[in-house]
């Protein structure tokens, strides 16, 4: 008679092999797709997951020649937060970025929704339709592209605002250097390139409304502005409000891209935001850590601002649907 | 349906309001190239530029590739674009096909994994320092392997394979295909709508290529046509290729931003409404 020990072994025994045989049946069947991913997994460790390793310099002394390990670490720990919070950068930079996202935000949330309101009213449908492929374009076009564009337009020695300007007898103004109007200069364009782009989801959510409400109005009495205010808008305020949040939750990106290019030294004033300092304090006074140690502060505060807006946009989400 | 007098007037504040929105939009591409045809007797006759010159010249893309430099740089874009979205769309669809099997082991770890880097990364410093010890300094390289894979684009396929109907890979699986062929046979052929759009979505963003090259890239000569127009715009010295006053500076850089969009203008009728699509896998999808 086998013992109680013996017994159990044998079960266990047997559990393993057949966990064994499992395992090698799955991987017979698995194993292409681990194949395929294995460079997909290299790239996300080394572009994604390695910045991540080396951000620690934020808290060293980073020296280049003696790499992330060797370089001292920083004393105190903070030592780079200290001095970024005591120079003048930092209510500047702060404060600009907030500025400048606080602006776009205001003026920029707005437009793409009436300009699909527009679309949508338009009788004529392929009259929409061109005018919504020519309100996109803009968004192709690069940065440089577009500050092209607003020296053709705004520049003071040969821009045709300046020299119409002029000629009606008014003095030209460096509309695209001078601190006053910088920051209009840049909400007004990212309006310009954005506004057809943006207008798209909302188009897409109007033809989403069920059209026996329009019809029904029409049954009532109602006529088109009443359908416009009474039945697209309201079906409207759910897109709205989630672009709100999801603008609100990316408060700290004000648009690198576009300030680092359309700005001058005579407007940084006005236009350094905290990605525009992290890049030139890095790569120009190559000041690693300290430039790390703010951008790494950045993308924390970020991601915070990320996920809880996100939580906010999902639960709104639930409560209208 | 009976149009009341109301219905004229806001079918008639719907068709201006829609005219300057699209005007606005267009307006500004048309005058930078109407200045770049604008021949200087003109601009010394008007006291400045007019919105149409009474006669054009194209003296002034005579000049851009009597100078090599723009053309050059346009070499370097279109060699970065082609390259870089080839390895997109390949690594991003090598990716999305393994992810979108709901029953792969350890597929929600790595999803979490990938998830994470869209919500948090290292920051502008350490990924360059990171490309710079990886010896990607003055390559091409530098402008493509960073951001070899997108994880938006890469969740909008991934998305789209999952919606596809399992029992097609299963019968292709039965048929003896393994998962290579599978994925090259249906999956990809079946998505070539997606695939396109992410693909076109990769394009533009290699086109508009800036800051890659102002980090990586510190030999002139292989510049990307967007930081050399950047340079021609700020009439930067060393690079002013108006050498005689025959053809205006304005001239010059209107020219050069009409020679680096044209590309774009040209294809966009034929892929714009990809781009329409693509806006809405990523609002679905989301």
């Amino acid at each position: 008679m086998r013992t109680e020990m013996e017994y159990s072994t044998e079960v266990e025994d047997y559990k393993k092999r057949r966990k064994l045989q499992i395992f090698q049946k799955r991987m017979k069947r698995y194993w292409p797709f681990y194949i395929m991913l294995l460079p997909c997994v290299i790239y996300y460790a080394v572009f994604k997951y390695g910045p991540m390793y080396g951000v620690i310099i934020a808290f060293k002394d980073y020296v280049l020649t003696k790499g992330i390990m060797g370089s001292p670490w920083a004393s105190p720990w903070y030592k780079h937060y200290q001095y970024f919070f005591n120079s003048p950068y930092a209510s500047q930079v702060i404060g600009n970025t907030l500025i400048i996202s606080g602006l776009k935000l205001l003026f920029g949330l707005l437009p793409p929704l009436l300009l699909a309101l527009l679309i949508n009213e338009c009788a004529k449908k392929w009259y929409g339709r061109v005018i919504q492929t020519l309100t996109y374009l803009p968004h192709f076009l690069s940065w440089v592209v577009i500050y092209g564009i607003l020296i053709a337009l705004f520049s003071q020695s040969a821009g045709l605002i300046n020299m119409l300007i002029e000629q009606t007898g008014g003095a030209s103004y460096p509309f695209l250097t001078s601190p006053d109007h910088f920051r209009t200069v840049l909400v007004g364009s990212e309006i310009w390139r954005d506004t057809g782009w943006g207008a798209i989801i909302y188009l897409a959510a109007i033809g989403g409304i069920d059209p026996n409400l329009y019809e029904a109005a029409i049954t009532d009495g109602c006529g088109r502005i009443k359908r416009v205010w009474y039945i697209t808008i309201p079906n409207l305020t759910g897109v709205f409000v989630m672009q709100l949040i999801l603008k609100v939750g990316s408060i700290l990106n004000a648009g690198f891209d576009q300030i680092y290019i359309l700005s001058t030294p005579q407007v940084n004033s006005v236009s350094e935001i905290i990605d525009t300092w992290v890049f030139k304090e890095g790569l120009q006074r190559m000041n690693y850590s300290l430039s790390s140690a703010v951008g790494l502060l950045k993308s924390v505060i970020g991601m915070i601002m990320v996920l809880s807006t996100n939580k906010l946009a999902r639960r709104w989400d639930k409560g209208l649907w | 349906m009976v149009k009341g007098k109301s219905d004229f007037v806001i079918d008639g504040f719907v068709y201006v309001t829609l005219f300057i929105a699209g005007f606005v939009c267009v307006f500004p591409l048309l005058y930078v190239l109407s200045v770049s045809l604008t021949p200087i007797e003109e601009v010394l006759k008007n006291g400045g530029f007019v919105v149409i010159p009474k006669s054009i010249t194209l003296e002034a893309y005579q000049r851009i590739f009597k100078q090599r430099l723009l053309p050059t740089a346009m070499g370097v874009t279109v060699y970065v674009t082609v390259l870089g979205t080839i390895i997109n769309v390949f690594f991003s669809v090598l990716m999305a096909y393994p992810l979108s099997k709901l029953d792969l082991p350890g597929r929600k770890l790595l999803m979490n994994l990938v998830i994470f880097t869209m919500l948090f990364g290292g920051g502008t410093i350490p990924t360059y320092l990171l490309a710079k010890n990886l010896g990607l300094m003055n390559t091409y390289w530098a402008m493509i392997l960073p951001t070899a894979i997108d994880t938006y684009n890469m969740i909008v396929v991934k998305a789209f394979f999952e919606n596809l109907p399992s029992d097609l890979f299963e019968s292709a699986r039965i048929d003896g295909a393994n998962e290579f062929r599978v994925l090259w046979q249906i999956a990809i052929p079946l998505s070539k709508a997606v695939i396109m759009t992410v693909g076109l979505f990769y394009a533009v963003g290699h086109w508009s290529t800036y800051f890659s090259a102002i980090m990586y890239i510190t030999d002139e000569k292989m510049y990307p046509l967007q930081v050399v127009l950047r340079k021609l715009l700020n009439n930067n010295p060393e690079l002013n290729m108006n050498v005689d006053v025959v053809v205006p500076t304005q001239t010059m850089q209107m020219a050069s931003v009409i020679f680096s969009t044209v590309p774009i203008i040209l294809v966009y009728p034929f892929i714009q409404k990809y781009f329409t699509k693509g806006v809405m896998l990523g609002a679905i999808k989301g």
